[in-house]
Parts: C-alpha cells; sequence; structure tokens
C-alpha cells in the first residue's frame, strides 16, 4: 500500500511512526501458542453450568412455571426464575438515559420472541442442565405476533411491549428521528427527474467462532469475578449492578480477550443471571451460549427498510432527497434506538444536497431483538444509498464515478443535519479509486479537491 | 455416569484419566487435563477450532470419544514450540498477521501442520484445501493461507 503525502500536506503533521509501518499484533504470541485464556478456558471446581429454558413461542402470555420435575434431577442445584432477579426489568442504554427500560433478565408473565429466556437451570454438569431444562413446564396462552414493521406500525396491530405502549421507539422528537433541510417539496418540483426506490436486508447473525458466554466465581467474600466475552466491559458492569442491586464495588469484571465479536457481544445478556447464579449458589458458575443459541439467540444486526426519494438534475445535482428508514429492534430495544437515530444523521451520505428530509423509525416486532453490528444504522443504508446513487447516474445517462463527484461533500458545506463539513477526503479517495480501479473520469473532476480550490 | 480409565500421550507426555463414558476428547483435553489450546467453537464438528492430531491425522476433538484414545498419541498446539522456540508454522503465522482473534488459530495451526507434515512444497490449492474445515470469521483467509506458504518455503530453506 502506498502513503500519499501529497494530499493534505499542509494540514498533516509529519513524523509519522507507525502508520504505514507493520508491527507485531500484542496478542499474537499467546494465539499462536494457544496460550492466550479466553472466558471458557477459565476452569473452577464445583462449577455449575446453567441452561436456559426459552420461548418456544413468538408471543405468548405465561399462565404458569412448573419447575418441581426440573428440580428433582439429578445434579439439579438450581432452578431460578423471574422472581429471583432483584431487578428484572431493564434496558442497556438507560445508561444514557436512553429508556423506558422494557426487557426482563428472565420472562415475568409474557414472552415477545421465540427464543426468549424464561427459566434458568443450574445443575452439575451441562448434560444434566439440559437434560434438567426439557422437564421445566411452561403453561402459555399464545397470543398474535407480528413480524413485519410496516405491518406493525398499522393501527390494530398486536402490541409487542407494553413498557413502550406503541410498537415504535418514542424519541424526544416523536414517533421518529427528524433531519429537515431546506424545502424538499420545492426541490422535487424543480427537479428534472424523480427517483422513487425501497431497500431491504433481512437479520445478519455476526457467527464469531467463540460463542457468547461467561465464567463467575464467588471471591467468598460477597464479591464475584466474571470471565466475560464481552465487548462492552463498562456497559456490563454498571447494568449488571442495577439488575443485581448490586454496588459496582461487588462486581469483579475480567475480559479484553473476545474470541470474534463484530458488535455481536455488546449487549449484557448472560453475566447478571451467572452472577445472580454464583451468588445464590455459592458456587462458579458457567452460562455459554450453545452454537444453536449463538446463530438463533443472540441479537443480530437489525432488518432494515430504507425508502429513498431524489430529485435529480440533468446535469448531475441531486436537489432534494427525502428518506424513511425502518430498523427492526425486533422485540426490545437494546441498541437499535441509537442505530436508528445513527441513520437520520447518515442518510443524506457523503452528498451535498440543498434539500434534505428523513425519518427514522425504530420499530418493534416479536422477532429476536436486534442490535449493534459493525457500523449498525449506517451500514444497510450505505448499501441503499450508493445503489441508489448508481440508479440516477443511469437515470441521467451520467458515469456513476462523475456523478458522485459532482455531489460529492467538500470542506465548508452545511451538512443536513447542520453539522459543517470539514477533513472530507471524498474527491481525493475517489480520485485515488479512479487510478487504482482504472476508472477514468474526466480532467476537471481529477482537478478537485475537497477545499473547493481549483474545482 | 460410569467412568472410564483412558491412557494416552498428550504432546510427548503420558497422561491417565478417569472420564465419563461418551466425553469427548475435547472435554477430556481442556476439562481434565487443562490444555486449552483446542477450542469448542461449534461442538458439532463444523468449525475445526477443536482440531488436534492423533496419531498423524488431523482430527475434530469435538467428535472423538475420549475413551477411544487409549494408547494414542495426541499432539495439540500447546505442545507445538520446542524449547521455546516456536514452530516455522507459529512463527509464520505470528509474521504474516494471519491471526486477529485468536480462537481459530490454533486449530488453524493443526489443520497446516499435518499438510506440511505430508507435502512439505503444497501449492496455493493445497493450502485451501487442507484449511477447508476450519472457518476463521476475522481474517478472510488469505493472511492465514500465506503464513502457511511461507512457513513451507522456510521448512524446505532449513532442509537445504
Amino acid at each position: 500500500m502506498e502513503l500519499r503525502k501529497d494530499y493534505f500536506a499542509d494540514v498533516r503533521k509529519d513524523g509519522l511512526h507507525e502508520i504505514g509501518q507493520g508491527r507485531p499484533r500484542l496478542d499474537s504470541p499467546g494465539h499462536v501458542t494457544g496460550k492466550t485464556a479466553y472466558f471458557a478456558d477459565r476452569n473452577f471446581p464445583g462449577m455449575l453450568h446453567l441452561k436456559m429454558v426459552r420461548s418456544p413461542h413468538h408471543h405468548a402470555r405465561i399462565r404458569s412455571i412448573d419447575t418441581s420435575q426440573a428440580e428433582k434431577h439429578p445434579g439439579v442445584v438450581k432452578v431460578l426464575t423471574a422472581k429471583d432477579v432483584p431487578h428484572n426489568v431493564y434496558t442497556i442504554l438507560i445508561l444514557i438515559q436512553i429508556g423506558p427500560e422494557d426487557e426482563t433478565v428472565l420472562a415475568d408473565g409474557k414472552v415477545r420472541w421465540k427464543g426468549e429466556a424464561v427459566v434458568a437451570v443450574l445443575a452439575e454438569t451441562e448434560r444434566a442442565a439440559q437434560e434438567a431444562a426439557a422437564k421445566v413446564k411452561v403453561d402459555y396462552e399464545v397470543l398474535p405476533a407480528v413480524f413485519d414493521m410496516e405491518e406493525a406500525l398499522k393501527p390494530g396491530a398486536p402490541l409487542v411491549n407494553e413498557y413502550h405502549g406503541q410498537n415504535h421507539y418514542l424519541y424526544d422528537s416523536g414517533e421518529c428521528r427528524k433531519v429537515r433541510f431546506g424545502d424538499v417539496e420545492a426541490g422535487f418540483a424543480g427537479a428534472d427527474h424523480i427517483l422513487e426506490q425501497s431497500y431491504q436486508s433481512s437479520p445478519i447473525e455476526h457467527a464469531p467462532t467463540e460463542t457468547t458466554g461467561c465464567v463467575v466465581a464467588p471471591e467468598g467474600n460477597d464479591r464475584f469475578t466474571c470471565y466475560t466475552n464481552t465487548q462492552a466491559m463498562f456497559f456490563t458492569l454498571d447494568n449488571t449492578s442495577i439488575i443485581l442491586q448490586m454496588p459496582g464495588s461487588k462486581l469483579h469484571f475480567v475480559g479484553g480477550t473476545v474470541g470474534g465479536g463484530f458488535g455481536g457481544k455488546v449487549d449484557v445478556i448472560v453475566e447478571p443471571i451467572a452472577i445472580l447464579a454464583a451468588k445464590l449458589t455459592g458456587r462458579p458458575v458457567c452460562f455459554i451460549y450453545s452454537r444453536e443459541e449463538e446463530m438463533q439467540i443472540s441479537s443480530p444486526r437489525a432488518a432494515e427498510k430504507v425508502v429513498i426519494k431524489d430529485g435529480v438534475m440533468k446535469d448531475g445535482r441531486i436537489v432534494a432527497r427525502k428518506v424513511t428508514g425502518y430498523t427492526d429492534a425486533g422485540a426490545y430495544s437494546r441498541h437499535s434506538p441509537y442505530g436508528a437515530q445513527k441513520g437520520a444523521a447518515h442518510y443524506p451520505g457523503p452528498y451535498t444536497i440543498p434539500n434534505v428530509w428523513i425519518d427514522t423509525y425504530c420499530v418493534y416486532t416479536n422477532r429476536t431483538p436486534s442490535s449493534a453490528m459493525r457500523g449498525f444504522g449506517v451500514t444497510i443504508g450505505d448499501f441503499a444509498l450508493e445503489v441508489q446513487m448508481d440508479k440516477l447516474a443511469r437515470l441521467i445517462g451520467m458515469d456513476p464515478l462523475e456523478f458522485r463527484f459532482i455531489n460529492a461533500y467538500r470542506d465548508g458545506d452545511m451538512k443536513a443535519h447542520r453539522q459543517p463539513t470539514e477533513g472530507a477526503a471524498l474527491i481525493e479517495c475517489m480520485q485515488e479509486a479512479s487510478r487504482a480501479a482504472n476508472w477514468p473520469v474526466a480532467e476537471k473532476y481529477m482537478a478537485m479537491s475537497s477545499y473547493k480550490k481549483g474545482a | 455416569m460410569a467412568k472410564v480409565p483412558v491412557q494416552f500421550t498428550l504432546n510427548g507426555s503420558e497422561k491417565a484419566e478417569f472420564v465419563e463414558s461418551g466425553a469427548t476428547l475435547l472435554h477430556a483435553l481442556r476439562d481434565k487435563i487443562g490444555d486449552t489450546s483446542p477450542k469448542g467453537g461449534c461442538h458439532q464438528g463444523t468449525c475445526g477450532a477443536c482440531s488436534v492430531i492423533i496419531d498423524g491425522e488431523l482430527r475434530l476433538s469435538c467428535l472423538t470419544l475420549a475413551e477411544t484414545c487409549g494408547g494414542a498419541d495426541i499432539k495439540t498446539t500447546a505442545g507445538l514450540a520446542e524449547g521455546g522456540v516456536l514452530h516455522p508454522l507459529q512463527r509464520a503465522f505470528l509474521d504474516a498477521f494471519a491471526t486477529q482473534c485468536g480462537f481459530c488459530t490454533p486449530g488453524m495451526i493443526m489443520a497446516a501442520k499435518v499438510l506440511l507434515d505430508r507435502t512439505p512444497n503444497p501449492s496455493r490449492e493445497d493450502v485451501v484445501e487442507a484449511l477447508s474445515g476450519n472457518i476463521c470469521r476475522c481474517t478472510g483467509y488469505e493472511p492465514i493461507i500465506q503464513a502457511v506458504l511461507i512457513a513451507a518455503r522456510a521448512n524446505s530453506q532449513n532442509a537445504a
């Protein structure tokens, strides 16, 4: 790879010691010798295994739970239900005032997605825990479920989550995050062409090779050490403290070694219940997702729907863009209200458009709760936007790369969400891409700059 | 559950354990003997993270019953470095940025070792084929393939 020092020479500090150099990874010697200690490599005498009884229904009322047969199963030490959890209803982002608390650690009265945790079984062996979990009897009254975001937003749709009261997150701006810039209808009225397209994606599982889990060891002084592969150590510490109503000083988290995360390990799911189990039994506890749980239970990237309407001129300028984005949170918020909000700021793309209107909805359905994954809230949006850009270029008979040069944001441009553009290097990146891909563009574009000099 | 005695050689040293009938070799190695270099990624024989070498053959320890390993010669990545000196494969994985999260690495190295033991000068296609049972979610495989080819070259230079 070539480090091009001629770009931004006047603003770049020289003396770059690391960029462009190959440096050994600090953790690699542990990896190649098998010495790196992942959470599951911790083993303690007398460690119990936790298995979860999960909802077989997408939406149901729980009439009763009978754990008596499970408790009698050989090797079973403890069976936990909602009443055992000190603060059972929580939401991860309450730490940054994104409420309401809307999710149960163990289901209480209702399940809202297929796979939701209902009862936790602790046993001497994984096998005994699994067998006992199969003996827990839960009597369900199945309720109508909704799996499609637009259906969920219609009047009369089954209510997914009573803590919200409607099937969308309620922002301080109302039913959606809104960006309003210029006059989008006037922009459409003056445009040579209008193109409205709809883009959709399915949930995507991160599929890390190491499944989600933790190992908890009581320290004997009412303090607990939790070895975890969380990607969000302090979210986990603080939420566990809230859920268990324990001061953080009683919780010692050890982590940082993650066998693949990709955003799939930022939720706080396994640690609070495992620590509670260790507290109530006085024994070390291991809670590891099976591969099936990792694929079916852990949060995927949200399904999204993006509707984009653009007004474009024959000369290549986009003069108006209206976007409606839908993020499928599944049954609970987790990180999705934040993801949908990110989308609102992002949807104009890296383009300067004078008239923009954006609404993004975070929608609740009876699907597996979604959460973070690599650029969540913007990655699917970028797919939609860039496919739309190619379609617009085709519509007006213009080279798709030249079309992007015409609309690229440059330093000083005001973005639709009122952040002035600075440090944009899009023009320069596209110039290099043009050379590297041998996709030539007209000389006037190669002479452009993000500084608006020589345009 | 009835326990079964099993005795085998692990990385050159004798091991004797009582295991539950039906327990996997992965369980015996990790939870009984304490060699945690083989990893449990799927416990159903699809990811390759638990790969070990049994009597010279690449095996999935999550699908191998411990009680069938009596008298076997078992090798894992934990035993690969000799006298603190990294094996050429370990050196190459380190130098060629072939590890990211590291979870698949011990299994990858086992698969690569069986390849190089049999085919000292493999083609790229040989390497791809040999690693095809091992899943990596981080690297995109290319640095791993390159590392195995680099290790093969280092081996042949040492031999020459």
